[in-house]
């Protein structure tokens, strides 16, 4: 049995030939173990790249889960990131550039029996894809995005993507580049995603802890994961990894915690002129002051505020779920529709042929 | 042909006589707010309620209000009905109404002369006139000599039919349409408790406008009854059809019915993706009324999500559908070769229209047929069929369904906009009757170790293994990079790809194999012409052939379903004749295709008006053909008789 009943409605569809076959399948298997999700493709991404510890991560939490491997689908696009469906033992599409979520949205809406996952990346999810990454958000339809964000083109060997700094000195940008960057957690709240969360690709108990949620989260879920490129953008995140810099610039959310974070405690959120949120010194403040972190705020305001906070040189990151509420999801009010209007009226083919106007020849 | 009844007294004493025609032509022409489209449409009800065979040419500008009273703006209806079966909305109209001043200036040059021409003499106004460049008001000033002119005030008399309604002059004036109808209703001895029915039914929450267009309807038929402006009125007796229950039905009505009833005898439901788009929307439109029988519409956000999510629905094993049109298909591209790498059915149904680019959005053409020949990267064979009319396009999608679902492979049904919009009387079928379609889903293992194989295929259809997520144990990846033989895993072995690009294109060819032989209609038997043709051109084509024949002289018609893979008795039937002619909207691509495939010297005649061929346009032409053929034989000059 598994553990998300009331996030898939495990047992559709209850009639057809897609449930004939599911049933001729045989018994689901939902005690698992990691090795059980892995497949025999050799994985192919480079030497040290941060994929391999989000995949080793990603295999080891899913038995948690117990959904069983074959009512899993990941659908991914283009890209370094987008091999993922490979390397896991569940169906699976690696599909076209920029396109997972659309094509996630048909799977999510027509089968919401099943659990399903996008594995994107930043230039796959925010460049080609953009369009269809906000508006999955916006219609929550009942899937699971996980947004590798490196801040470089891995397979295309290194141009500056859309997560990049101003200013990135790449093969395309030998003087700079000059776009402004998106932050993916605002852009996804801006989108009126109800959940949204963040996480760091080595640190697995933090991605550990944010999949959960995101996988227990009825709707759409965006997870972006800080991932290193070692080849063409090694370091990017290593402000936030050193022990040191990491602890003084990570402001690590817990619903329902004061956000106070730095050596000591020493930092702490507070909020600011027109609604929005500032850091502070915790020492000058009323600890009555100090925001305590409510990731399931209807208004996403709170949420934006705070994925304001960091700035394009990662100083001041918020780690965790921004936003977690509940709305209806997209496939389920789908469904709903078709059960209303057969309820109204009775499918009948032959009448709909003949419609309302007909005449006999004898 | 024609026959007049004795005189039959009217109300008032009026001495009216009836005359009988075996077929006519009306074409409504007004601004695009007059409701030209809907009278148009209720006039074909009511006359294919009463039995007489019909087709209809709605044309109307793609600005949905362009400035009232200008050319730009005018929108039409034709309609052509008959005692007998037609293949065509009708060359040129017998009768135009003109509810304005652009209508006469922008369809006056359709009518033959002597034609009737009814004019609302109303909207004649000098403001109105000099909208559209008319010097002085051709109603009066003898410029329409020419034709059987009828000025009748039809505004204000729907005016004075409405007084009392309770109704301001502005929405009374609106009912002008129904008036028209009324009329129009009466000059042709139509049925009418139909329109009033869907009247009725139309403004059942505004009961006052119900009410005010009924009675417009009902005063434009007494006034035809008791004018002495109209002393003649017309009957067209029912056509002569085969038995069964009939209705009305446009080409993109039936394209849906045909889907529904595709999902209801696969058992799977069907997914629609579609984004907005003229004039496949309408499509979109039907479908989304029949949630009840698991008909899921998904309006997407861009053209290719419409196309993605319709392929992850069948991904998970549902009947994925996407509807567009040329600029829409020119998005889906990369969506359709996934969908041949991964080798899952989808519908994708282009009505074509005017191009390139936004081109003509609400006129007809036939110009995406290469493109979805080859519109995609690599070698990325895709089935392709055509309707040939309105009603067919139930069957076309059917058939379109058996592809897909039988080859697992993306189909494009090519429909166009003369097939859309226009409709033809259609012999409803039984749902038993209706081919089946059920699929094999994989539900274990098939390789030789237990492994299951998804690109396993079915010797005959090579068809590969269609597994759905949910099912325990067949848990597998595809994706648009090559695949190897039978695992499906990425490959990049030159050997494998040679092997995979020749079965993709082998498993598509051998189609075929499941085709019916291809029908040449020659009733002589004795053509030496074939005229070839697909899509909407079947009617124009027939018409053409049908006055060719009743001059005496032979020609075959062959008309394809089926454009790819094409029949494979069709190289050696087309060798038969002399020549060959293609006539298309379009500038000669199928027959770009006949000639490279079969080495043919195929006649092409093209034609790109946004507009169906003229039947007797295309007499003329086959006509010069067949002259061509037969006459150097007779001069002696053919290598034979020398």
């Amino acid at each position: 049995m598994s553990t998300l009943d009331h996030v898939h409605d495990l047992g559709l569809p209850a009639v057809g030939p897609i449930a004939d076959a599911i049933a001729a399948g045989g018994e689901k298997q939902t005690d698992l173990k990691a090795k059980d999700f892995k497949t025999d493709q050799e994985v192919r991404w480079c030497p040290g790249c941060g994929d391999y510890v989000i995949l080793n991560a990603v295999q080891s939490f899913l038995p948690s889960l117990g959904i069983a491997r074959e009512d899993m689908v990941i659908v991914s696009g283009i890209g370094c990131s987008s091999r993922f469906p490979y390397y896991l033992n569940t169906y699976g599409m690696h599909s076209i550039h920029g396109r997972a979520p659309a094509i996630a949205t048909g799977l999510a809406a027509s089968r919401p029996d099943l659990s399903v996952w996008v594995v994107t990346g930043d230039g796959d999810a925010l460049s080609i894809g953009g369009n269809h990454l906000i508006h999955a958000l916006r219609r929550n339809v009942n899937m699971t995005i996980l947004l590798f964000n490196n801040r470089i083109y891995g397979l295309t060997k290194g141009q500056y993507s859309p997560t990049s700094e101003v200013g990135k000195v790449t093969k395309s940008t030998p003087m700079g580049s000059l776009d402004h960057p998106f932050n993916p957690v605002s852009l996804a709240l801006g989108a009126d995603a109800t959940f949204v969360g963040r996480a760091m690709d080595s640190d697995r108990k933090g991605l550990t802890d944010v999949l959960r949620q995101a996988a227990e989260h009825k709707g759409t879920a965006l997870v972006e994961i800080y991932q290193n490129c070692n080849i063409f953008n090694d370091g990017a995140f290593d402000l936030l990894k050193d022990p040191t810099t990491g602890t003084q610039w990570t402001i690590p959310l817990v619903h329902g915690k004061p956000l106070v974070f730095g050596p000591d405690g020493a930092a702490c959120v507070v909020r600011d002129d027109f609604g929005g949120l500032r850091i502070a010194e915790t020492n000058q403040v009323d600890a009555g002051d100090i925001v305590v972190h409510d990731a399931q705020r209807t208004d996403s305001s709170y949420a934006f505020a705070l994925s304001r906070l960091s700035s394009q040189d990662l100083r001041y990151t918020p780690m965790g779920v921004f936003r977690s509420v509940e709305k209806p999801t997209y496939d389920a009010m789908m469904a709903e529709q078709l059960d209303v209007a057969r309820a109204e009226r009775a499918p009948d083919l032959d009448a709909l042929l003949a419609g309302n106007d007909t005449w006999t020849v004898r | 042909m024609s026959g007049t009844n004795p005189p039959s007294s009217a109300p008032g004493g009026l001495v009216k006589s009836v005359v009988e025609l075996d077929r006519v032509v009306i074409r409504l022409a007004g601004d695009s707010g007059d409701g030209m489209q809907l009278t148009g449409n209720r006039f074909t009800s009511e006359t294919a309620s009463f039995g007489n065979d019909l087709s209809t040419l709605p044309n109307f500008p793609a600005e949905i209000r362009a400035p009232t009273g200008t050319l730009p703006g005018v929108s039409s209806f034709q309609l052509h009905f008959a005692d007998h079966d037609i293949m065509t909305p009708g060359d040129a109209p017998d009768v135009l109404v003109v509810m304005n001043p652009a209508a006469l200036k922008a369809n006056l040059a359709d009518l033959p002369g002597g034609g009737l021409l009814i004019a609302d003499s109303d909207e004649f106004t000098p403001r109105n006139l000099a909208k559209v460049g008319y010097a002085s008001n051709p109603l009066e000033d003898g410029s329409l000599e020419q034709w059987q002119l009828v000025s009748v005030p039809l505004t204000s008399m729907t005016l004075e039919a409405l007084a009392g309604s309770g109704l301001g002059k502005k929405e009374a004036e609106r009912s002008k349409n129904m008036f028209t109808l009324g009329l129009l209703s009466w000059m042709y001895h139509r049925p009418t408790e139909g329109t009033i029915r869907f009247l009725e039914r139309q403004f059942r929450r505004k009961p006052e406008i119900a009410a005010a267009n009924i009675a417009a309807f009902r005063a434009g038929f007494n006034y035809g009854d008791t004018t002495e402006a109209f002393a003649v009125s017309y009957e067209i007796k029912p056509a002569p059809m085969a038995p069964g229950v009939y209705r009305n039905i446009s080409g993109n009505q039936a394209l849906s019915l045909g889907l529904v009833a595709a999902g209801q005898r696969s058992g799977l439901p069907v997914f629609l993706g579609a984004y907005p788009i003229t004039p496949a929307s309408d499509i979109l439109h039907e479908l989304s009324k029949h949630k009840a029988f698991g008909v899921r519409t998904f309006q997407a956000e861009d053209e290719i999500a419409g196309i993605g999510a319709a392929l992850g629905a069948s991904f998970g094993g549902a009947l994925g559908v996407t509807t567009t049109s040329g600029p829409g298909i020119s998005l889906k591209s990369e969506a359709i070769g996934l969908a041949v790498m991964i080798e899952l059915p989808l519908v994708i149904v282009d009505v074509q229209r005017g191009g390139p680019s936004t081109g003509l959005p609400t006129k007809t053409e036939q110009s995406d047929l290469l493109q979805a020949m080859f519109g995609r990267n690599g070698e990325a064979p895709v089935p392709v069929i055509a309707p040939r009319s309105p009603g067919d396009c139930f069957d076309a999608a059917i058939e379109a369904t058996r592809i897909a679902l039988t080859y697992r492979t993306p189909v494009i049904l090519l429909s166009d906009g003369y097939l859309a919009n226009g409709a033809e009387p259609w012999a409803v079928p039984s749902s038993e009757d209706l081919p089946d379609l059920t699929v094999q889903f994989a539900t274990e293992p098939n390789g030789p170790d237990g492994e299951f194989l998804p690109y396993r295929r079915d010797p005959e259809t090579l068809a590969r293994a269609w597994a759905v997520p949910g099912t325990a144990g067949l848990q597998h990846r595809v994706g648009g990079l090559e695949k190897a033989d039978l695992t499906g895993n990425i490959s990049y072995d030159p050997a494998n790809h040679d092997l995979m690009v020749r079965t993709r294109q082998a498993k598509i060819d051998g189609i075929a194999a499941s085709l019916p032989p291809t029908e040449v209609d020659d009733p002589d038997g004795d053509a030496r012409v074939a005229v070839i043709g697909w899509g909407s051109t079947y009617g124009p084509i027939g018409a053409a052939c049908r006055r060719i024949r009743s001059s005496g002289r032979s020609v075959a018609q062959i008309h394809l379903r089926h454009i790819n893979p094409m029949p494979t008795d069709l190289g050696e039937i087309l060798h038969r004749y002399d020549r060959v002619v293609c006539p298309e909207m379009n500038l000669g691509q199928l027959a770009l295709l006949l000639r490279a495939k079969y080495l043919i010297d195929v006649e092409s005649h093209t034609q790109v008006r946004g507009l169906p061929f003229r039947a007797a346009e295309l007499a003329a032409v086959i006509q010069e053909v067949i002259d061509r053929t037969d006459l150097p034989a007779a001069a002696g000059v053919n290598g034979e008789t020398l």
